[in-house]
């Protein structure tokens, strides 16, 4: 539209056609003017949406049974057997990119051409090296609704499957991404099975609990599982959701509130239950993570819980300190970094200990994502720190190697 | 970065209702013209910096009441909003403002046209 050779002309509006690179180019023009080629930098919570190649992961599920009933969903309605969809919950409702107005959270539909691996895997590369991200950690996000499934066994099912898929298949091929197998908790045997099968497997990080659901963290059922994982020595991770399925959360007419609240009160819920029945007593040596609740919500759980367990300590018999102590040596991933007030931010960060317990998140691609600049900006925290939340304490939790590319 | 008038493209190319999104020299401009004025602003998100210029433009959203303040449900209103594809944020296009807080504002360019040419003021 002009000849001045100074001037180009750019896409206009972009839409789930876009292209990563291009819809992320602010963010890597971000990390050459931060530098972020001088850092190690782990991504903890990016996301893919496993409907996609559903058909693939299905080859893994063992019930026959299930399996071609799975496939039969698939080939009729295009769904996932056994998994509530779509988000969040199963209800129906979801406005997750705000009705097209995020078009990166909507399914990403760019052209992926011209290259063997998969296409998940393109979409994640691109995503990394826009934003500058080394290390990759992925959880399946309609998966985050699986555990309110109302078919236990379908859940255990899908879960396996899709554990194996992504570490025979997908992780295999890209040693830049890490993954946390799903443990389907209302199926104890299986959890533990996966555990067995699958710590110390390439790519394998951590184990993950989908925090959308109804299962008290605590129950006796649970205490062999906990106890190999801890003996694996990888973290448990709790990754929030939403969901609008919950009686409290069905009060709510907008999805902006039951997002605000639901990311955050089932973790609250979880995190109560694993310090008041003394879980960090049980097993002292297993290394726990919130994932995706943002970090606010901490000094408020820190401060309630305190506050009652120094007046209600006949109620909480197995601790031995308090529970602001346990809790200030969990880790916390930092999306959505609330971050509006930088007083209130700083005074968070002092309580969680966030040196060493903070670990850097993307979500990418949802539609509250936050770039290593939500770090690297932070006035108040030292060049140390930023390295250490960026990506160090990451490597120190799931024991990487630092350097791109590592095994 | 450039300081000065730069031609960043040809009126007759730029339609009511349309856009056109720039890089200057390393500068991002998005230019729009609405109801026939035209309107510039940075390529950049206040938040995080998101390539806001190429998000969706739409009506901003109002909530109705009737006299009881009961809510009637929700409306588009006249106002035209540009929507930032990273997050979410949305700006006034005709005052660059922030509709939940002016404060936080795009940063605005002066635009006019010259000789059948849009010129931006760098």
């Amino acid at each position: 539209m002009t000849t001045d050779p100074r001037v180009k002309t750019l896409t206009p509006q972009f839409d789930r056609f876009t292209d990563t690179r291009e819809m992320l180019d602010h963010a890597r023009q971000q990390s050459v003017e931060f530098g972020l080629d001088d850092y190690f930098v782990v991504d903890v919570d990016s996301h893919r949406e496993p409907n996609a190649h559903w058909r693939e992961v299905l080859e893994f599920m063992e019930n026959p049974v299930m399996r071609s009933n799975s496939l039969a969903t698939l080939d009729a309605r295009g769904t996932m057997m056994y998994v509530p969809y779509p988000a969040p919950g199963g209800s129906g409702v979801s406005s997750q990119s705000m009705f097209g107005r995020v078009p990166h959270q909507d399914p990403q539909a760019e052209a992926v051409e011209g290259v063997t691996r998969h296409r998940d895997i393109e979409l994640s590369r691109r995503a990394m090296d826009a934003i500058g991200i080394d290390v990759q950690v992925i959880f399946p996000t309609s998966l985050l609704g699986l555990g309110m499934s109302p078919l236990a066994e379908g859940e255990a099912q899908a879960a396996y499957a899709y554990n194996r898929w992504m570490i025979e298949a997908f992780c295999a091929e890209e040693p830049r991404i890490k993954f946390m197998p799903y443990l389907p908790l209302r199926s104890p045997e299986m959890a533990l099975r996966i555990v067995r099968e699958f710590a110390g497997r390439p790519g394998v990080v951590g184990f993950l609990v989908t925090s959308i659901r109804y299962s008290p963290v605590h129950d006796n059922q649970f205490m062999r599982l906990y106890a190999e994982i801890e003996e694996t020595g990888l973290p448990l991770a709790f990754h929030a959701g939403p969901t609008w399925d919950d009686d409290w959360m069905k009060t709510m007419n907008r999805f902006i509130s039951v997002h605000a609240l639901s990311f955050v009160h089932c973790n609250m819920v979880h995190l109560t239950n694993w310090i008041i029945n003394g879980l960090p007593e049980r097993f002292p040596r297993l290394k726990v993570v919130w994932v995706e609740s943002g970090v606010a919500w901490v000094p408020f759980m820190m401060q309630r819980l305190d506050h009652e367990y120094l007046k209600r300590t006949s109620e909480a018999p197995l601790l031995t300190r308090l529970p602001s102590e346990y809790m200030r040596e969990m880790y916390y991933t930092s999306q959505p970094m609330e971050c509006d007030d930088h007083d209130l931010l700083e005074a968070t960060m002092n309580a969680i200990n966030a040196e060493t317990q903070l670990l850097y998140a993307s979500d990418w691609p949802h539609w509250d994502f936050d770039l290593p600049s939500s770090i690297l900006g932070i006035r108040f925290l030292d060049a140390k720190a930023k390295r250490n939340i960026l990506g160090l304490n990451a490597a120190r939790l799931f024991n990487l190697a630092e350097g791109p590319g590592v095994a | 970065m450039m300081h000065g008038q730069v031609v960043v493209g040809r009126s007759a190319e730029l339609a009511d209702g349309d856009r056109l999104v720039v890089d200057v020299d390393g500068t991002e401009i998005g230019v729009f013209r609405i109801d026939g004025a035209l309107y510039a602003y940075g390529n950049y998100c206040v938040h995080a910096g998101g390539p806001v210029c190429q998000g969706m433009v739409i009506n901003r959203v109002t909530e109705r009441l009737d006299a009881d303040k009961r809510s009637l449900g929700d409306a588009f209103s006249d106002d035209l909003h540009i929507v930032c594809p990273w997050h979410g944020y949305e700006y006034d296009l005709r005052t660059g403002a922030h509709p939940g807080d002016p404060r936080v504002r795009l940063r605005g360019y002066q635009v006019f046209e010259q000789g059948g040419e849009i010129v931006v003021e760098l």
